[in-house]
């Protein structure tokens, strides 16, 4: 049956956010159940503390002002326009309305049924990450004390759906993969293998799986002699298996490989080794999935003559980065992924460059990442930062060893920058003499900075605070994270200069939720979304996670952490890790469009939906800036 | 005696439509459930011209709700060629279409003893009127209220005709699915509830305000 006035409200409906992530016919179901509601200007629609309504609202005409009250005070708290969405998040939470609302002016609603809608966060993956997004900030509530804690951990519908997303990126494994008890004889566990056609078999004790028999193992223990053909099965196989639960993603499946070096992936029921097995991912598994397969490319680094084929590879990684983004796979694992091939072309840089100099080098040393490469958070060509540690040396030794690594460096960054990171136009790069330097100058150097910290030197120190080892000795790399953590735990003042000024971003909108654009220059009217969104999270996270010498360098993983070690305010870093996630992703697609670093972004030719995805990660940037002014009492410090 | 003869042989869903009023109806204008309709016809004159659709929308407590709207197609005999480039509905179109019987029936199960509102109300309500006496029916019994009228109430003016396309350019309406029934319907709703909340602005507003008219004409 026709329906104009439903088919009308559609036109308006999918316009917006998140209903235009919605096929028609399923709106059109919507649009048919909608009510429209009529507001003169200051009439409630709800109070706060109300018992929620069955329905959510959209603002079709006029405003709508969303406000609170707390210590007997009212608090304009948001001011919502045509297209916005509002009073959805109580009704999927099933609590009481935080705030109350009510027409700004005169106002004509849509009110959209929530149990149809229930239907629909379900259904379309993409509309529950809009929803995520926009509720990423709202996590923690600064005026609410009572609602700590409960607010995204409680949205089984959307965490439902958030696996379900997951999975749908899933590698595809074999399931029910043949199995044979430990105490059969190899003989036996071949002919199994020759029979099913196989080339592994997985050796399982009440089905739990303690071991993995390959064709190689064939090979090199029983075609060698090493072993019989009636040794038991368990004798050959190679143990422990590296396990992973079912919804393990293609991303993760390929770093696990890098990482353990395995031909095999056995999948459990919980993840574990201990857990049930329910199927086995191969290496020829993961590369049935074409493409610009990460893999394939990390060997291809690997076997790279020159830094022209690693340039050529970068390139394909590149097209990796959007073919990620553009299928939305989560932004966790698509900057694991380039941060892995980021590192391992610049292992064979520097083994290429060794290579070129024709000597190894004399002392033990570690190459360095520094910055957003440090953090493992670089998806987009960048500059590089980098640095050098070697071994103390005698006094004698010391210019000879040095002039060596500086060689090595010179060479190491010439080839990056032909592969496509820019020099650094700090020189921070381990070419320059300052940052080749043997381990006790690091130590002093970063002893300096943290007794003495005056705000210039405060600024270039930041980026070594986040550095990570790419190649070269771990002991070196360790010894010289460990003692940046114990001058920290000596001079806790240290992080209140930090925390002043990381402060001296202020969170990225003004009043009534205009975005802060740049106020002159080449970029006047574009947002930052480096230093005003992304940074004051990146600085934030390394704040916190210094004061609690955690020696881990990337923001999300830093967040995380964040969240164990201080469960009251688990919310606050929850919410501050999705935030960061959304403008990572954002920052990056932005980047990929527009075939520049991302960074600036033109508010006027965003589409609503996403001003909104942008504006949702500005308040936990303000709750964690604020808690930073708490903790390190910075105002203390002129 | 003749009018009790006269009710025995009214079919049952104007019986039904009868015993509506006989229920005491709200005085109270957010409690009061209003229809909000339009007709689209094949002309103006109303012993030769057809309604071609109708559709409606109710308002209650200055809410509408989308899925109790009303939108339907009649079937015609009589068919104006001129008029097709208005409202766009061809005689023989894709439309499911009810004959005229079917549809009256349909729609005036729908109203009840709503307060009807439409703008012009008394041409459409005559239209409605003209069919249901082709099938030997009275009239309609339901109150009425034209929004142009109550728009010469809110603005004071005597005599000027005003047209719906005028009063969305003042009320700020978008003029979508103009000349479809339920397009026309839809925006008058809107109109509605502009008009009134502006009227309430300037002073109190009954229930009993909305049926007085300026003019000694009435309503209809």
């Amino acid at each position: 049956m026709k329906n104009t006035i439903a088919e009308r409200i559609l036109d308006f409906l999918k316009g917006y956010p998140p209903f235009n992530l919605i096929p028609k016919i399923t709106l059109l179901e919507i649009a048919k159940n909608v009510e429209i509601h009529y507001f003169e200007k200051d009439q409630i629609i709800f109070s706060q503390n109300d018992n929620p309504h069955e329905h959510f609202y959209m603002v079709y005409e006029g405003a709508v002002r969303l406000y609170r009250f707390a210590e007997d005070k009212k608090h304009v708290l948001d001011i919502c326009d045509e297209g916005d969405l509002f009073g959805l998040r109580p009704l999927i939470m099933k609590e009481n309305y935080l705030m109350g609302a009510a027409a700004n002016e005169e106002t004509i609603l849509y009110s959209i049924p929530i149990n149809i809608f229930n239907d629909i966060i379900l259904n379309f993956p993409k509309v529950s990450q809009f929803l995520i997004a926009s509720f990423a900030t709202n996590t923690r509530d600064p005026f609410s004390e009572k609602h700590k804690g409960k607010l995204f951990a409680n949205i089984e519908a959307i965490k439902k759906v958030e696996n379900n997303f997951i999975e749908a990126q899933s590698a595809k494994y074999t399931r029910n993969p043949i199995t044979c008890p430990p105490s059969i004889s190899v003989q036996e566990a071949a002919i199994i293998m020759t029979k099913n056609v196989i080339n592994s078999i997985v050796v399982t004790k009440n089905k739990i799986p303690i071991g993995i028999i390959t064709d190689k193992d064939m090979r090199t223990k029983i075609g060698t002699g090493l072993f019989k053909i009636t040794d038991k099965a368990a004798s050959i196989m190679t143990q422990p298996v590296i396990t992973f639960p079912e919804n393990i993603t293609v991303a993760e499946a390929q770093i696990a490989r890098l990482k353990h070096k395995v031909s095999h992936l056995c999948i459990t029921k919980d993840g574990t080794n201990t857990s049930e097995l329910v199927g086995i991912l191969s290496e020829h598994d993961l590369n049935l999935i074409q493409g610009n397969n990460p893999l394939l490319l990390i060997k291809e680094i690997k076997l790279a003559k020159d830094a022209e084929t690693l340039k050529y590879i970068r390139s394909k990684a590149a097209e990796l980065t959007k073919g990620y983004i553009e299928q939305e796979i989560p932004i966790y694992f698509v900057t694991k992924v380039i941060s892995e091939i980021n590192t391992a072309i610049t292992k064979r840089a520097i083994e290429l460059s060794i290579k070129e100099i024709g000597r190894k080098p004399p002392v033990a040393y570690s190459w360095f990442a520094v910055g957003s490469q440090g953090r493992k958070e670089q998806l987009l060509m960048t500059d590089q930062d980098n640095a050098l540690v070697f071994e103390n040396v005698e006094e004698e030794q010391y210019e000879s060893v040095k002039s060596y690594f500086l060689n090595l460096a010179t060479k190491v960054t010439e080839k990056l920058n032909i592969v496509g990171f820019d020099y650094c136009p700090a020189n921070i790069m381990a070419s320059n003499p300052k940052w080749c330097s043997s381990i006790d100058e690091w130590k002093q150097q970063f002893k300096e900075w943290i007794k003495d910290p005056i705000p210039e030197k405060i600024l270039l120190s930041i980026i070594f605070f986040d550095f990570e080892l790419i190649y070269g000795n771990q002991e070196l790399y360790d010894e010289m994270a460990k003692s940046v953590l114990k001058y920290i735990r000596k001079n806790q003042i240290f992080l209140s200069f930090l925390g002043k000024v990381t402060l001296d971003n202020p969170p990225p909108l003004g009043f009534f939720k205009q975005f802060l654009v740049e106020q002159d220059g080449e970029n006047k009217d574009n947002f930052d979304i480096k230093s005003r969104a992304i940074r004051p999270l990146v600085d934030a996270a390394r704040i916190f996670s210094l004061y609690h010498g955690l020696q881990i360098n990337n923001t999300i993983a830093r967040y995380e952490k964040l969240m164990e070690v201080e469960p009251q305010n688990k919310d606050l870093f929850e919410s501050c890790s999705n935030s960061f996630k959304i403008l990572l992703q954002f920052r990056t697609s932005q980047g990929l469009t527009n075939n520049d670093t991302g960074r600036y972004v033109d508010i006027n030719n965003l589409s609503k939906a996403d001003r909104l995805k942008l504006k949702s990660c500005f308040n936990p940037i303000k709750n964690v800036q604020e808690a930073l002014k708490l903790r390190f009492k910075t105002s203390q410090i002129s | 005696m003749l009018n009790f003869f006269k009710h025995k042989k009214y079919p049952n869903f104007w019986k039904e439509y009868l015993k509506t009023f006989k229920t005491k109806q709200s005085k109270n204008i957010n409690t009061t459930r209003f229809i909000v309709f339009d007709t689209e016809t094949t002309g103006l004159d109303l012993v030769k011209d057809r309604i071609l659709s109708i559709g409606a929308i109710i308002v209650i407590d200055n809410t509408l709700d989308v899925s109790d709207s009303f939108e339907l197609y009649l079937k015609q005999d009589e068919f104006n060629a001129v008029t097709v480039e208005i409202h766009g509905i061809l005689k023989v179109g894709k439309l499911i279409k009810y004959n005229e019987n079917e549809a009256l029936e349909k729609f005036i199960n729908y109203i009840g003893n709503s307060v009807l509102v439409a703008h012009h109300t008394a041409f459409d309500i005559e239209m409605i009127n003209a069919a249901l006496k082709r099938m030997n029916l009275p009239k309609l019994k339901n109150k009425s209220i034209d929004t142009g009228i109550l728009y010469k109430k809110l603005e004071n003016k005597k005599d000027n005709h005003f047209n719906l396309d005028v009063l969305c350019k003042e009320f700020n309406i978008p003029k979508h699915d103009r000349h479809t029934a339920s397009g026309d319907a839809y925006i008058t709703a809107l109109l509605f509830l502009k008009i009134i909340s502006k009227l309430k602005k300037e002073r109190t507003v009954h229930y009993s305000d909305l049926f007085r008219n300026q003019n000694s004409k009435g309503l209809l």
